[in-house]
Protein backbone atom coordinates (compact mmCIF):
# COMPACT_ATOMS: atom_id res chain seq x y z
CA UNK A 1 0.00 0.00 0.00
CA UNK A 2 3.08 2.21 0.33
CA UNK A 3 5.08 1.22 -2.65
CA UNK A 4 2.94 3.67 -5.14
CA UNK A 5 3.04 7.25 -3.10
CA UNK A 6 6.98 6.14 -2.41
CA UNK A 7 7.65 5.54 -5.91
CA UNK A 8 5.85 8.70 -6.91
CA UNK A 9 7.59 10.62 -4.77
CA UNK A 10 11.01 9.27 -5.08
CA UNK A 11 10.93 9.80 -8.76
CA UNK A 12 9.30 13.28 -8.47
CA UNK A 13 11.11 14.14 -5.52
CA UNK A 14 14.31 12.16 -4.18
CA UNK A 15 15.57 11.90 -8.11
CA UNK A 16 14.34 16.17 -8.85
CA UNK A 17 17.44 16.20 -6.31
CA UNK A 18 20.09 14.17 -8.51
CA UNK A 19 19.54 16.44 -11.15
CA UNK A 20 19.77 19.72 -9.17
CA UNK A 21 23.10 18.11 -7.25
CA UNK A 22 24.34 17.07 -11.05
CA UNK A 23 23.04 20.43 -12.69
CA UNK A 24 24.72 22.36 -9.40
CA UNK A 25 28.13 20.48 -9.88
CA UNK A 26 28.23 20.60 -13.45
CA UNK A 27 30.26 23.35 -16.07
CA UNK A 28 28.45 25.09 -19.25
CA UNK A 29 30.91 24.24 -22.31
CA UNK A 30 29.62 24.78 -26.27
CA UNK A 31 28.65 28.21 -27.74
CA UNK A 32 27.00 31.44 -26.46
CA UNK A 33 23.66 30.49 -28.27
CA UNK A 34 24.01 26.74 -27.90
CA UNK A 35 25.45 25.96 -24.26
CA UNK A 36 25.35 22.38 -23.39
CA UNK A 37 25.88 21.33 -19.44
CA UNK A 38 28.80 19.07 -18.70
CA UNK A 39 29.14 17.32 -15.58
CA UNK A 40 32.65 17.88 -14.24
CA UNK A 41 32.53 18.15 -9.91
CA UNK A 42 32.88 21.53 -10.41
CA UNK A 43 32.27 23.14 -7.02
CA UNK A 44 33.57 26.34 -7.92
CA UNK A 45 29.54 26.84 -8.63
CA UNK A 46 28.64 27.08 -5.35
CA UNK A 47 31.84 29.43 -3.87
CA UNK A 48 31.44 31.78 -6.82
CA UNK A 49 27.20 31.46 -6.21
CA UNK A 50 28.05 32.42 -1.75
CA UNK A 51 30.45 35.07 -3.01
CA UNK A 52 28.52 36.82 -5.52
CA UNK A 53 25.14 36.78 -3.68
CA UNK A 54 26.60 36.40 0.02
CA UNK A 55 24.08 39.31 0.26
CA UNK A 56 21.16 38.17 -0.93
CA UNK A 57 21.37 35.56 1.04
CA UNK A 58 22.10 36.69 4.35
CA UNK A 59 19.26 39.53 3.43
CA UNK A 60 16.91 36.27 3.08
CA UNK A 61 17.96 35.10 6.17
CA UNK A 62 17.47 38.31 8.63
CA UNK A 63 14.09 39.04 6.48
CA UNK A 64 12.82 35.06 7.26
CA UNK A 65 14.02 35.50 10.79
CA UNK A 66 12.16 39.04 11.39
CA UNK A 67 9.43 37.83 9.80
CA UNK A 68 8.87 34.67 12.27
CA UNK A 69 9.76 36.76 15.02
CA UNK A 70 7.23 39.03 13.81
CA UNK A 71 4.88 36.27 13.72
CA UNK A 72 5.46 34.92 17.04
CA UNK A 73 4.79 38.48 18.61
CA UNK A 74 1.44 38.85 16.38
CA UNK A 75 -0.10 34.94 16.77
CA UNK A 76 0.58 34.48 20.45
CA UNK A 77 -2.35 36.56 22.12
CA UNK A 78 -4.46 35.91 18.98
CA UNK A 79 -4.05 32.18 19.56
CA UNK A 80 -3.97 32.89 23.50
CA UNK A 81 -7.37 34.29 23.31
CA UNK A 82 -8.57 31.99 20.94
CA UNK A 83 -7.48 29.48 23.22
CA UNK A 84 -8.82 30.00 26.46
CA UNK A 85 -10.94 33.28 26.52
CA UNK A 86 -13.27 32.48 23.20
CA UNK A 87 -15.60 30.37 24.67
CA UNK A 88 -18.74 29.43 22.82
CA UNK A 89 -17.32 31.47 19.94
CA UNK A 90 -14.02 29.64 19.50
CA UNK A 91 -14.93 27.75 16.24
CA UNK A 92 -16.04 30.62 14.60
CA UNK A 93 -12.84 32.51 15.37
CA UNK A 94 -10.95 29.51 13.74
CA UNK A 95 -12.96 29.99 10.96
CA UNK A 96 -12.44 33.43 10.65
CA UNK A 97 -8.44 33.47 10.96
CA UNK A 98 -8.62 30.89 7.69
CA UNK A 99 -10.66 32.26 5.78
CA UNK A 100 -8.31 35.10 4.30
CA UNK A 101 -6.01 32.60 3.24
CA UNK A 102 -8.64 31.54 0.77
CA UNK A 103 -8.25 34.38 -1.07
CA UNK A 104 -4.80 33.86 -4.26
CA UNK A 105 -1.08 34.44 -2.41
CA UNK A 106 -0.72 36.92 -5.20
CA UNK A 107 -3.92 38.66 -4.76
CA UNK A 108 -3.11 39.07 -1.07
CA UNK A 109 0.36 40.47 -1.69
CA UNK A 110 -1.06 42.93 -4.61
CA UNK A 111 -3.84 44.21 -2.05
CA UNK A 112 -0.63 45.30 0.07
CA UNK A 113 0.96 46.75 -2.27
CA UNK A 114 -2.17 49.28 -2.62
CA UNK A 115 -2.05 49.52 1.35
CA UNK A 116 0.89 50.47 1.60
CA UNK A 117 1.26 53.01 -1.80
CA UNK A 118 2.82 56.18 -1.54
CA UNK A 119 -0.59 57.84 -2.54
CA UNK A 120 -2.44 55.62 0.40
CA UNK A 121 -4.00 56.64 3.58
CA UNK A 122 -1.42 54.61 5.21
CA UNK A 123 1.46 56.37 4.36
CA UNK A 124 -0.37 60.16 4.52
CA UNK A 125 -2.06 59.12 7.91
CA UNK A 126 1.94 58.09 9.54
CA UNK A 127 3.22 60.92 7.55
CA UNK A 128 -0.07 63.65 9.31
CA UNK A 129 1.20 61.65 13.00
CA UNK A 130 4.81 62.66 12.14
CA UNK A 131 5.98 58.98 12.06
CA UNK A 132 7.10 59.19 8.23
CA UNK A 133 9.29 61.70 6.97
CA UNK A 134 7.73 63.56 4.10
CA UNK A 135 8.59 62.04 0.65
CA UNK A 136 8.89 58.85 3.12
CA UNK A 137 7.95 55.67 1.69
CA UNK A 138 6.47 52.71 3.03
CA UNK A 139 6.18 50.36 -0.10
CA UNK A 140 10.22 49.35 -1.83
CA UNK A 141 11.55 48.82 1.69
CA UNK A 142 12.63 46.23 3.52
CA UNK A 143 10.06 47.10 6.08
CA UNK A 144 7.35 46.50 3.74
CA UNK A 145 8.99 42.82 2.76
CA UNK A 146 9.15 41.60 6.18
CA UNK A 147 5.53 42.87 6.47
CA UNK A 148 4.96 40.97 3.57
CA UNK A 149 6.36 37.87 4.51
CA UNK A 150 5.09 38.07 8.13
CA UNK A 151 1.22 38.65 6.75
CA UNK A 152 1.75 36.01 4.37
CA UNK A 153 2.43 32.99 6.87
CA UNK A 154 1.38 34.20 10.19
CA UNK A 155 -1.28 31.67 9.73
CA UNK A 156 1.15 28.50 10.04
CA UNK A 157 2.41 30.13 13.38
CA UNK A 158 -1.55 31.11 14.78
CA UNK A 159 -2.87 27.43 14.24
CA UNK A 160 0.27 25.30 15.76
CA UNK A 161 0.24 27.96 18.48
CA UNK A 162 -3.09 27.70 19.47
CA UNK A 163 -3.02 23.61 18.94
CA UNK A 164 -0.28 23.33 21.80
CA UNK A 165 -2.47 26.35 24.15
CA UNK A 166 -5.81 24.72 23.64
CA UNK A 167 -3.49 21.61 25.07
CA UNK A 168 -2.33 22.89 28.30
CA UNK A 169 -4.75 21.76 31.11
CA UNK A 170 -6.32 24.93 32.87
CA UNK A 171 -6.12 23.30 36.01
CA UNK A 172 -2.38 23.95 36.09
CA UNK A 173 -2.82 27.67 35.71
CA UNK A 174 -5.31 27.53 38.31
CA UNK A 175 -2.81 25.29 40.62
CA UNK A 176 -0.29 28.03 39.62
CA UNK A 177 -2.68 31.14 40.83
CA UNK A 178 -3.77 29.02 43.39
CA UNK A 179 0.34 28.90 45.09
CA UNK A 180 0.39 32.85 44.76
CA UNK A 181 2.03 33.23 41.72
CA UNK A 182 0.87 36.09 40.10
CA UNK A 183 -0.58 36.39 36.10
CA UNK A 184 2.97 37.26 34.81
CA UNK A 185 4.83 34.56 36.81
CA UNK A 186 2.07 32.02 35.78
CA UNK A 187 2.44 33.33 31.87
CA UNK A 188 6.25 32.74 32.18
CA UNK A 189 6.30 29.85 33.86
CA UNK A 190 3.78 27.48 33.12
CA UNK A 191 2.20 29.10 29.55
CA UNK A 192 4.90 29.67 27.83
CA UNK A 193 7.23 26.65 28.68
CA UNK A 194 4.07 24.51 27.72
CA UNK A 195 3.17 26.42 24.80
CA UNK A 196 7.04 26.13 23.36
CA UNK A 197 6.04 23.07 21.00
CA UNK A 198 3.44 25.38 19.02
CA UNK A 199 6.14 28.44 18.59
CA UNK A 200 8.71 26.12 17.24
CA UNK A 201 6.76 24.27 14.88
CA UNK A 202 5.12 27.03 13.94
CA UNK A 203 8.80 28.65 13.26
CA UNK A 204 9.33 26.45 10.91
CA UNK A 205 6.73 26.65 9.13
CA UNK A 206 7.13 30.59 8.61
CA UNK A 207 10.74 30.65 8.46
CA UNK A 208 11.32 27.52 5.65
CA UNK A 209 8.71 29.29 3.35
CA UNK A 210 9.86 32.78 4.12
CA UNK A 211 13.47 32.30 3.52
CA UNK A 212 12.50 31.03 0.02
CA UNK A 213 10.08 33.55 -0.95
CA UNK A 214 10.79 35.86 -3.70
CA UNK A 215 7.19 37.36 -4.44
CA UNK A 216 7.06 39.83 -1.50
CA UNK A 217 10.77 40.91 -2.14
CA UNK A 218 9.52 41.13 -6.20
CA UNK A 219 6.06 43.09 -5.23
CA UNK A 220 6.68 44.71 -2.15
CA UNK A 221 10.36 45.64 -2.48
CA UNK A 222 13.21 47.10 -4.56
CA UNK A 223 16.27 46.39 -6.20
CA UNK A 224 17.97 46.57 -2.70
CA UNK A 225 15.54 44.22 -0.93
CA UNK A 226 16.18 41.24 -3.61
CA UNK A 227 16.33 37.85 -1.40
CA UNK A 228 17.74 34.49 -2.44
CA UNK A 229 14.66 33.65 -4.03
CA UNK A 230 14.53 36.60 -6.38
CA UNK A 231 18.28 35.25 -7.54
CA UNK A 232 17.59 31.34 -7.96
CA UNK A 233 14.12 32.55 -10.15
CA UNK A 234 15.94 34.93 -12.20
CA UNK A 235 19.50 32.58 -12.72
CA UNK A 236 17.08 29.23 -13.35
CA UNK A 237 14.48 31.51 -15.70
CA UNK A 238 15.68 34.26 -16.90
CA UNK A 239 19.27 34.23 -17.04
CA UNK A 240 19.58 30.44 -17.79
CA UNK A 241 22.47 29.96 -15.84
CA UNK A 242 21.92 27.04 -14.58
CA UNK A 243 24.48 25.66 -12.48
CA UNK A 244 24.71 28.50 -10.45
CA UNK A 245 21.26 28.51 -9.90
CA UNK A 246 21.29 24.92 -8.87
CA UNK A 247 24.42 25.47 -6.49
CA UNK A 248 22.38 28.26 -4.60
CA UNK A 249 19.01 26.33 -4.77
CA UNK A 250 21.11 23.08 -3.32
CA UNK A 251 22.77 25.33 -0.85
CA UNK A 252 19.79 26.88 0.77
CA UNK A 253 18.18 23.72 0.63
CA UNK A 254 21.07 21.79 2.60
CA UNK A 255 21.08 24.33 5.15
CA UNK A 256 17.30 24.44 6.17
CA UNK A 257 17.66 20.37 5.83
CA UNK A 258 20.36 20.00 8.67
CA UNK A 259 17.92 22.47 10.86
CA UNK A 260 15.16 19.95 10.04
CA UNK A 261 16.70 16.76 10.95
CA UNK A 262 17.88 18.58 14.29
CA UNK A 263 14.29 20.06 14.93
CA UNK A 264 12.76 16.43 14.53
CA UNK A 265 15.65 14.51 16.32
CA UNK A 266 14.28 16.76 19.22
CA UNK A 267 10.31 16.39 18.89
CA UNK A 268 9.40 13.91 16.27
CA UNK A 269 7.44 14.07 13.55
CA UNK A 270 3.92 13.96 14.99
CA UNK A 271 4.07 17.54 16.72
CA UNK A 272 5.12 18.65 13.09
CA UNK A 273 2.00 18.58 11.33
CA UNK B 1 -1.74 29.10 0.76
CA UNK B 2 2.21 26.79 0.75
CA UNK B 3 2.07 22.55 1.57
CA UNK B 4 3.06 23.96 5.10
CA UNK B 5 -0.21 25.66 5.31
CA UNK B 6 -2.31 23.29 4.53
CA UNK B 7 -0.95 20.52 7.38
CA UNK B 8 -0.74 23.33 9.91
CA UNK B 9 -4.33 23.91 9.01
CA UNK B 10 -5.35 20.26 8.91
CA UNK B 11 -3.99 19.79 12.65
CA UNK B 12 -5.75 22.93 13.37
CA UNK B 13 -8.94 21.24 12.37
CA UNK B 14 -8.59 17.80 13.78
CA UNK B 15 -8.89 19.38 17.41
CA UNK B 16 -12.40 18.23 18.53
CA UNK B 17 -14.69 21.66 19.96
CA UNK B 18 -14.07 21.82 23.38
CA UNK B 19 -14.85 24.65 26.05
CA UNK B 20 -12.69 24.48 28.76
CA UNK B 21 -14.15 26.48 31.74
CA UNK B 22 -11.07 28.95 32.68
CA UNK B 23 -12.05 31.24 35.71
CA UNK B 24 -12.70 34.72 34.18
CA UNK B 25 -11.19 37.28 35.87
CA UNK B 26 -11.71 40.86 34.44
CA UNK B 27 -8.54 43.13 34.91
CA UNK B 28 -6.97 45.54 32.19
CA UNK B 29 -4.39 43.09 31.14
CA UNK B 30 -7.18 40.91 30.06
CA UNK B 31 -8.93 43.84 28.16
CA UNK B 32 -5.55 45.20 26.91
CA UNK B 33 -4.92 41.04 25.70
CA UNK B 34 -8.42 40.98 23.92
CA UNK B 35 -7.90 44.15 22.44
CA UNK B 36 -4.61 43.52 20.81
CA UNK B 37 -6.34 40.05 19.26
CA UNK B 38 -8.71 41.96 17.95
CA UNK B 39 -6.19 44.00 16.07
CA UNK B 40 -4.30 41.15 14.62
CA UNK B 41 -7.71 39.81 13.75
CA UNK B 42 -8.35 42.81 12.05
CA UNK B 43 -4.39 42.92 10.43
CA UNK B 44 -5.48 39.54 8.82
CA UNK B 45 -8.62 41.12 7.17
CA UNK B 46 -7.37 44.54 6.15
CA UNK B 47 -6.12 43.44 2.35
CA UNK B 48 -9.62 41.20 2.04
CA UNK B 49 -11.28 44.40 2.66
CA UNK B 50 -8.91 46.21 0.10
CA UNK B 51 -9.27 43.74 -2.57
CA UNK B 52 -13.38 43.19 -2.14
CA UNK B 53 -13.98 47.14 -2.12
CA UNK B 54 -11.43 47.37 -4.92
CA UNK B 55 -13.72 44.90 -7.19
CA UNK B 56 -16.16 47.63 -6.93
CA UNK B 57 -13.35 50.01 -8.03
CA UNK B 58 -13.69 52.10 -11.82
CA UNK B 59 -9.68 51.83 -12.54
CA UNK B 60 -8.59 55.21 -14.15
CA UNK B 61 -5.46 53.76 -15.73
CA UNK B 62 -4.11 49.91 -16.07
CA UNK B 63 -3.68 49.00 -12.37
CA UNK B 64 -6.25 48.53 -9.83
CA UNK B 65 -4.04 50.86 -6.96
CA UNK B 66 -5.96 53.68 -6.54
CA UNK B 67 -9.74 54.52 -5.63
CA UNK B 68 -11.26 56.20 -8.81
CA UNK B 69 -15.50 55.85 -7.84
CA UNK B 70 -17.81 52.96 -7.68
CA UNK B 71 -18.92 50.78 -10.33
CA UNK B 72 -20.86 47.65 -10.35
CA UNK B 73 -19.79 46.86 -13.98
CA UNK B 74 -16.76 44.34 -12.84
CA UNK B 75 -19.34 42.21 -11.44
CA UNK B 76 -21.63 42.24 -14.42
CA UNK B 77 -18.83 41.58 -16.73
CA UNK B 78 -16.55 38.83 -14.66
CA UNK B 79 -15.60 36.50 -17.32
CA UNK B 80 -14.58 40.35 -19.53
CA UNK B 81 -10.99 38.96 -19.85
CA UNK B 82 -10.48 35.25 -22.12
CA UNK B 83 -7.54 34.88 -20.96
CA UNK B 84 -8.01 35.49 -17.31
CA UNK B 85 -11.20 32.94 -17.73
CA UNK B 86 -8.91 30.43 -19.45
CA UNK B 87 -6.24 30.36 -16.69
CA UNK B 88 -8.53 29.91 -14.23
CA UNK B 89 -10.72 26.93 -15.53
CA UNK B 90 -6.82 25.28 -16.30
CA UNK B 91 -5.68 26.05 -12.65
CA UNK B 92 -9.32 24.04 -11.47
CA UNK B 93 -8.23 21.48 -14.20
CA UNK B 94 -5.00 20.90 -12.82
CA UNK B 95 -6.29 20.95 -9.23
CA UNK B 96 -9.13 18.57 -9.69
CA UNK B 97 -6.77 15.94 -11.75
CA UNK B 98 -3.84 16.44 -9.50
CA UNK B 99 -5.85 15.98 -6.34
CA UNK B 100 -7.58 13.07 -7.30
CA UNK B 101 -4.17 11.38 -8.66
CA UNK B 102 -2.47 12.52 -4.92
CA UNK B 103 -5.86 11.45 -3.09
CA UNK B 104 -5.13 7.58 -4.25
CA UNK B 105 -1.54 7.70 -3.31
CA UNK B 106 -1.83 9.37 -0.11
CA UNK B 107 -4.74 7.72 1.47
CA UNK B 108 -2.85 4.15 0.57
CA UNK B 109 0.12 5.41 2.69
CA UNK B 110 -2.08 7.01 5.50
CA UNK B 111 -3.86 3.97 6.08
CA UNK B 112 -0.80 1.75 6.01
CA UNK B 113 0.92 4.02 8.84
CA UNK B 114 -1.95 4.06 10.98
CA UNK B 115 -3.25 0.55 10.79
CA UNK B 116 -0.15 -1.66 11.21
CA UNK B 117 2.82 -1.47 12.68
CA UNK B 118 5.82 -2.82 10.39
CA UNK B 119 9.51 -2.15 9.79
CA UNK B 120 11.27 1.44 8.38
CA UNK B 121 7.54 3.00 9.52
CA UNK B 122 10.20 5.48 10.87
CA UNK B 123 11.71 5.98 8.00
CA UNK B 124 8.41 5.87 6.25
CA UNK B 125 7.04 9.07 8.17
CA UNK B 126 10.40 10.79 8.09
CA UNK B 127 10.85 10.37 4.03
CA UNK B 128 7.39 11.86 3.49
CA UNK B 129 7.36 15.27 5.76
CA UNK B 130 11.00 16.11 3.71
CA UNK B 131 8.57 17.50 0.99
CA UNK B 132 7.06 19.85 3.08
CA UNK B 133 10.31 21.31 4.70
CA UNK B 134 11.49 21.96 0.99
CA UNK B 135 11.18 25.44 0.41
CA UNK B 136 9.22 26.16 -2.48
CA UNK B 137 11.60 27.71 -4.67
CA UNK B 138 14.00 24.98 -4.54
CA UNK B 139 11.70 22.47 -4.93
CA UNK B 140 10.49 23.86 -8.33
CA UNK B 141 14.11 24.66 -9.24
CA UNK B 142 14.49 20.67 -9.02
CA UNK B 143 11.60 19.48 -10.76
CA UNK B 144 12.70 22.00 -13.60
CA UNK B 145 16.11 20.46 -13.23
CA UNK B 146 14.48 16.82 -13.83
CA UNK B 147 12.78 18.22 -16.90
CA UNK B 148 15.50 19.74 -18.39
CA UNK B 149 17.19 16.37 -18.01
CA UNK B 150 14.67 14.31 -19.70
CA UNK B 151 13.87 16.36 -22.11
CA UNK B 152 10.73 17.16 -21.59
CA UNK B 153 8.57 20.12 -22.49
CA UNK B 154 7.12 21.83 -19.54
CA UNK B 155 3.45 22.55 -19.75
CA UNK B 156 0.48 20.85 -18.44
CA UNK B 157 1.93 17.34 -17.53
CA UNK B 158 5.02 18.51 -16.04
CA UNK B 159 2.70 21.14 -13.97
CA UNK B 160 -0.07 17.96 -13.33
CA UNK B 161 3.32 16.09 -12.11
CA UNK B 162 4.84 18.54 -9.89
CA UNK B 163 1.52 19.39 -8.48
CA UNK B 164 0.83 16.04 -7.46
CA UNK B 165 4.58 15.59 -6.19
CA UNK B 166 3.60 18.61 -3.59
CA UNK B 167 0.32 17.25 -2.77
CA UNK B 168 0.87 13.42 -1.92
CA UNK B 169 3.19 14.21 1.27
CA UNK B 170 0.43 17.09 2.44
CA UNK B 171 -2.47 14.20 1.81
CA UNK B 172 -0.81 11.50 3.72
CA UNK B 173 -0.07 13.68 6.66
CA UNK B 174 -3.82 14.97 6.94
CA UNK B 175 -5.33 11.88 6.76
CA UNK B 176 -3.02 10.59 9.13
CA UNK B 177 -3.89 12.71 11.38
CA UNK B 178 -7.75 12.64 10.92
CA UNK B 179 -8.16 8.08 10.89
CA UNK B 180 -5.63 7.77 13.65
CA UNK B 181 -6.94 6.49 17.28
CA UNK B 182 -9.98 4.66 14.74
CA UNK B 183 -11.03 1.06 16.42
CA UNK B 184 -9.58 -1.06 13.75
CA UNK B 185 -10.66 -3.91 15.54
CA UNK B 186 -14.35 -2.86 13.37
CA UNK B 187 -13.12 -4.68 10.35
CA UNK B 188 -12.36 -7.88 12.16
CA UNK B 189 -15.96 -8.19 13.33
CA UNK B 190 -17.15 -7.13 9.78
CA UNK B 191 -15.26 -10.03 8.54
CA UNK B 192 -15.95 -12.03 11.39
CA UNK B 193 -19.24 -11.94 10.73
CA UNK B 194 -19.41 -13.19 7.53
CA UNK B 195 -18.80 -9.72 5.20
CA UNK B 196 -16.05 -10.48 2.53
CA UNK B 197 -13.39 -8.35 2.17
CA UNK B 198 -15.11 -6.04 -0.66
CA UNK B 199 -18.23 -5.61 1.80
CA UNK B 200 -16.12 -5.16 4.69
CA UNK B 201 -14.23 -2.04 2.83
CA UNK B 202 -16.91 -0.72 1.81
CA UNK B 203 -19.38 -0.75 4.85
CA UNK B 204 -17.02 0.16 7.77
CA UNK B 205 -13.54 1.11 6.32
CA UNK B 206 -15.06 3.68 3.63
CA UNK B 207 -16.85 5.29 6.14
CA UNK B 208 -14.61 5.11 9.12
CA UNK B 209 -11.77 7.67 6.89
CA UNK B 210 -14.20 9.48 4.25
CA UNK B 211 -14.45 12.71 6.45
CA UNK B 212 -10.53 12.62 6.74
CA UNK B 213 -10.62 12.32 2.94
CA UNK B 214 -12.85 14.99 2.47
CA UNK B 215 -10.77 17.50 4.73
CA UNK B 216 -7.59 16.34 2.65
CA UNK B 217 -8.68 16.70 -0.59
CA UNK B 218 -10.18 19.87 -0.26
CA UNK B 219 -6.81 21.23 1.10
CA UNK B 220 -5.41 19.77 -1.64
CA UNK B 221 -7.11 21.16 -4.29
CA UNK B 222 -6.95 24.64 -2.34
CA UNK B 223 -3.47 24.22 -2.75
CA UNK B 224 -3.07 23.48 -6.12
CA UNK B 225 -5.25 26.27 -7.15
CA UNK B 226 -2.99 28.69 -5.11
CA UNK B 227 0.32 27.70 -6.59
CA UNK B 228 2.47 29.94 -7.60
CA UNK B 229 6.30 29.24 -7.20
CA UNK B 230 6.47 25.76 -8.17
CA UNK B 231 4.70 25.93 -11.20
CA UNK B 232 6.51 29.45 -12.76
CA UNK B 233 9.43 26.72 -12.51
CA UNK B 234 7.63 24.67 -14.53
CA UNK B 235 4.69 25.69 -16.60
CA UNK B 236 6.79 26.63 -19.47
CA UNK B 237 4.26 28.57 -21.34
CA UNK B 238 0.78 27.57 -20.46
CA UNK B 239 -0.78 29.93 -17.78
CA UNK B 240 -2.23 29.49 -14.89
CA UNK B 241 -4.69 31.73 -12.54
CA UNK B 242 -1.31 32.48 -10.48
CA UNK B 243 0.41 32.99 -13.18
CA UNK B 244 -1.71 35.02 -14.87
CA UNK B 245 -2.04 37.23 -11.88
CA UNK B 246 1.73 37.69 -11.70
CA UNK B 247 1.96 38.13 -15.61
CA UNK B 248 -1.11 41.08 -14.70
CA UNK B 249 1.34 42.92 -12.08
CA UNK B 250 3.74 43.76 -14.67
CA UNK B 251 1.73 44.59 -17.25
CA UNK B 252 -2.05 45.33 -16.41
CA UNK B 253 -4.76 44.42 -13.30
CA UNK B 254 -8.06 44.32 -14.39
CA UNK B 255 -10.41 44.39 -11.37
CA UNK B 256 -11.82 41.26 -12.63
CA UNK B 257 -8.76 39.83 -10.87
CA UNK B 258 -10.58 41.03 -7.45
CA UNK B 259 -14.03 39.93 -8.73
CA UNK B 260 -12.92 36.00 -9.18
CA UNK B 261 -10.48 36.41 -6.04
CA UNK B 262 -13.51 37.73 -4.20
CA UNK B 263 -16.05 34.98 -5.62
CA UNK B 264 -13.71 31.81 -4.57
CA UNK B 265 -13.85 33.24 -1.42
CA UNK B 266 -17.37 33.26 -1.14
CA UNK B 267 -17.41 29.82 -2.40
CA UNK B 268 -14.98 28.56 0.45
CA UNK B 269 -16.91 30.52 2.81
CA UNK B 270 -20.29 28.80 1.89
CA UNK B 271 -18.30 25.22 1.74
CA UNK B 272 -16.50 26.45 5.01
CA UNK B 273 -20.66 27.17 6.44
CA UNK B 274 -21.65 23.76 4.67
CA UNK B 275 -19.34 21.82 6.85
CA UNK B 276 -19.33 23.07 9.75
CA UNK B 277 -23.47 22.42 10.11
CA UNK B 278 -22.55 18.73 8.62
CA UNK B 279 -20.27 18.59 11.61
CA UNK B 280 -22.27 20.07 13.93
CA UNK B 281 -25.47 17.79 12.96
CA UNK B 282 -23.63 14.39 13.60
CA UNK B 283 -21.99 15.42 16.98
CA UNK B 284 -25.45 16.22 17.85
CA UNK B 285 -27.18 12.81 16.28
Amino acid sequence: MVLPALVYLAVFFVVPFFSLARTSLSTTGGSVFMPTLQFAWDFSNFTDAFVLYKDQIFRSFWYALAATILCVLLAFPLAYVIAFKAGRYKNLLLGLVILPFFVTFLIRTIAWKTILADEGWVVSALGAVGLLPDEGRLLSTSWAVIGGLTYNWIIFMILPLYVSLEKIDPRLIEASKDLYSSAGRSFGKVILPLSMPGVLAGSMLVFIPAIGDFINADYLGSTQTTMIGNVIQKQFLVVKDYPAAAALSLGLMLLILVGVLLYTRALGTEDLV
Amino acid sequence: MTTQAGAAIATAAQEPPSAKPVKARRNWGDVLLRVVAGLVLLYLFLPIFVIILFSFNRPAGKFNYSWQGFTLNNWAHPFKYPPLTEALKLSLNVAAVSTAIALVLGTLVAIALVRQRWRGQGAVDTFLVLPLTAPEVVMGAALLTLFLDLGWAAGYTTILLSHIAFEVSFIAMTVRARVRGFDWTLEDASLDLGAGPARTFFKVTLPLIVPGIVAAAMLSFALSLDDFIITYFVSGSTVTYPLYVNAAVKAAVPPQINVLATAILLISLALLAVGTLYRRKRFET
